[in-house]
């Protein structure tokens, strides 16, 4: 048959027979803002490539001039989903930097707001793998839990999605009983609605379908590219900066971690809705060993380190000492001692680094952020390639790629 | 022989002699450093050596420290064993001339953008990557920002209009 074709081309051109597709930088599909430049042939995926950059905000650069507390903000703004994560990283580096002793309550409460963090962080990538293979009705459902969890940030600190929460060395209050009474609630009901959600996809023949078998790598490769996280235990590798280098107390707790075996979008599922179940029951630990405290160890919310915590209004309007220390903390007025740190938090995507340099300055002499987003964001191809194009929209979902923490 | 700092440096003096120097332990972490010429060759011992078995790159970024004459430019790299759970700090330097350092790439995928990215802010300039290029800043940029010789905006300047940014 005689080759037709409706366009005609000017002479000595070159025929293309793959079609150049962008997805994003703004994009449903994306879910941020990144770009994907692909090569389609019909529906088959050639090639792609990933751009990365459009929220750059430099960061790095601005944690230079910054005393230690003014970075916790700028933390919020990685990974947006988890940010009390991000928030407690940062604290816990600097306290490991500076050798403070944390009381064990605040450790229990930090586990708490970290845990409470996953959830949501996953809650929110789950349901958007559900949002992408076609099932809006999950999303909705479990948003009104999440209004719970962020109900809980805003009674513990006051805002809701950028949180900045906690202190180096504790809280800035303590938990109200307003803030237990909602912990509490959420409790009693979400484990109810997580095994609905799970019951909603886990065994849909649909969502089967389109997840299982896409989207996936072996834990050789995933170790290559520097998976961490959910992404990494999905292929079998049960590596957990929780258990492996344990920060604020995770030794205390007893939990499980989830593996899959083949990294595909349905392991990546499966995963991340298993650490929920862990995350509710770390909760319920930690919580009931908060209640065990007794008399003034109940009362506890930070340690006494009165060169980086600031004191009490009250005793700032009437003791000299506390307005000496306020004025130092707020002005950035505190030499940091030398030396450099590596300390790593177990983020909703993963291992969350902070690699601190000081020179004994009073800001940092660099901060670098290992953001595991950005890390794995590299295998994108690798794990796409030859597939159909709705494929890729779901892992790129499933692999929860937050902008915020693509980019810092 | 188990592995731990002290074995790692033993085992990386016996490999490469002189050539891997300034031990040191900060924060539980072991770090050293040696000749830019050779970082390829100790990564891959590193990687390859069955004992040691540092497989993973956890993180790679760049430093600058303009003080330090010859070797402005430092490349380190954060390795982590899985199995014995120990972690390794390792650096190379560079002058801020002639920044040439071998890419790591080719032996860990994960290498290739964290490279792009100290290449877009310090200008390391690493041989043999697939596609060094700016990755989180814009193209036409002329110049590498995390470098020490452009501080920030003095935050007390007066001089700019910044009627538009509602700060005026």
């Amino acid at each position: 048959m005689e080759h037709q074709s409706h366009i005609t081309l000017p002479k000595g051109s070159i025929e293309k027979t793959t079609t150049t597709l962008n997805i994003g930088p703004t994009h449903p599909a994306t879910h941020g803002v990144f770009q994907n430049i692909m090569e389609v042939d019909g529906e088959r995926v050639v090639s792609t490539e990933q751009t990365v950059g459009y929220i750059h905000r430099a960061f790095e650069k601005l944690a230079e001039r910054r005393p230690l507390y003014q970075i916790t903000p700028i933390t919020d703004r990685l990974n947006y989903c988890s940010s009390p994560i991000n928030n407690m990283g940062w604290h816990i580096t600097c306290e490991r930097f500076l050798q403070l002793e944390l009381p064990k309550r605040v450790d229990y409460l930090r586990v708490i707001i970290m845990e409470l963090a996953r959830i949501s962080d996953h809650l929110i990538c789950n349901s958007i793998v559900g949002v992408d293979t076609g099932a809006y009705t999950g999303f909705l459902y479990v948003m009104q839990y999440r209004e719970l969890i962020y109900e809980i940030y805003e009674e513990v600190c006051g805002s809701r999605l950028t949180t900045n929460i906690g202190r180096i060395g504790g809280f800035e209050r303590n938990f109200t009983n307003t803030a237990f009474t909602k912990l509490e609630k959420f409790l009693n009901e979400y484990p109810k609605v997580l095994r609905e959600f799970e019951n909603l996809f886990a065994r849909n023949r649909i969502f089967m379908e389109r997840t299982q078998g896409t989207g996936g790598i072996s834990a050789a490769r995933a170790l290559n590219y520097g998976f961490t996280g959910p992404n990494l235990r999905a292929t079998g590798v049960d590596y957990d900066v929780r258990v492996q280098q344990p920060y604020s107390s995770y030794q205390d707790f007893d939990f499980k971690v989830p593996v899959g075996t083949t990294g595909d979008n349905y392991d990546r599922f499966l995963v991340r809705n298993a650490e929920m179940y862990e995350s509710i029951s770390i909760i319920k630990q930690a919580y009931q060993k908060i209640q065990n405290f007794k008399g003034a160890e109940a009362e506890v919310y930070h340690a006494d380190v009165p060169e980086y915590y600031l004191p009490k209004k009250e005793d700032v309007y009437t003791k000299m000492e506390a307005l000496i220390w306020h004025f130092k903390i707020i002005m950035g007025e505190i030499d940091l001692p030398k030396g450099q740190i590596y300390s790593a938090v177990e983020g909703g995507n993963g291992e969350l680094g902070f690699y601190l340099i000081s020179d004994g300055g009073r800001t940092p002499f660099r901060l670098h952020f290992r953001r595991p987003c950005f890390i794995y964001y590299q295998a994108f191809e690798e794990l796409i390639k030859g597939g159909m194009l709705s494929d890729a929209v779901v892992t790129m979902s499933s692999l929860n790629l937050i902008a915020g923490e693509l980019d810092a | 022989m188990a592995l731990n700092n002290e074995t790692i440096q033993n085992k990386l003096i016996e490999k490469f002699g002189d050539q891997v120097l300034n031990f040191s332990t900060a924060s539980g972490i072991l770090s050293f450093e040696s000749p830019k010429e050779l970082n390829l060759k100790v990564l891959q011992y590193l990687y390859e050596e069955p004992f040691l078995g540092f497989t993973f790159l956890t993180d790679l970024c760049g430093v600058n420290y303009p003080d330090h004459k010859g070797a402005e430019l430092v490349v380190v790299y954060h390795l982590h064993n899985f199995s014995e759970n120990i972690r390794l700090r390792y650096s190379v330097s560079t002058s801020i001339d002639e920044t040439a350092v071998f890419t790591a790439s080719k032996l860990f995928e994960s290498a290739n953008w964290m490279e792009r990215e100290t290449y877009d802010f310090f200008g390391v300039n690493f041989i043999g990557h697939p596609n060094l290029k700016r990755i989180l800043n814009v193209d036409e940029m002329d110049y590498f920002p995390l470098r020490k010789q452009y501080p920030l905006e003095d935050q007390t300047r007066i001089d700019k209009d910044d009627e538009m940014f509602g700060r005026g």
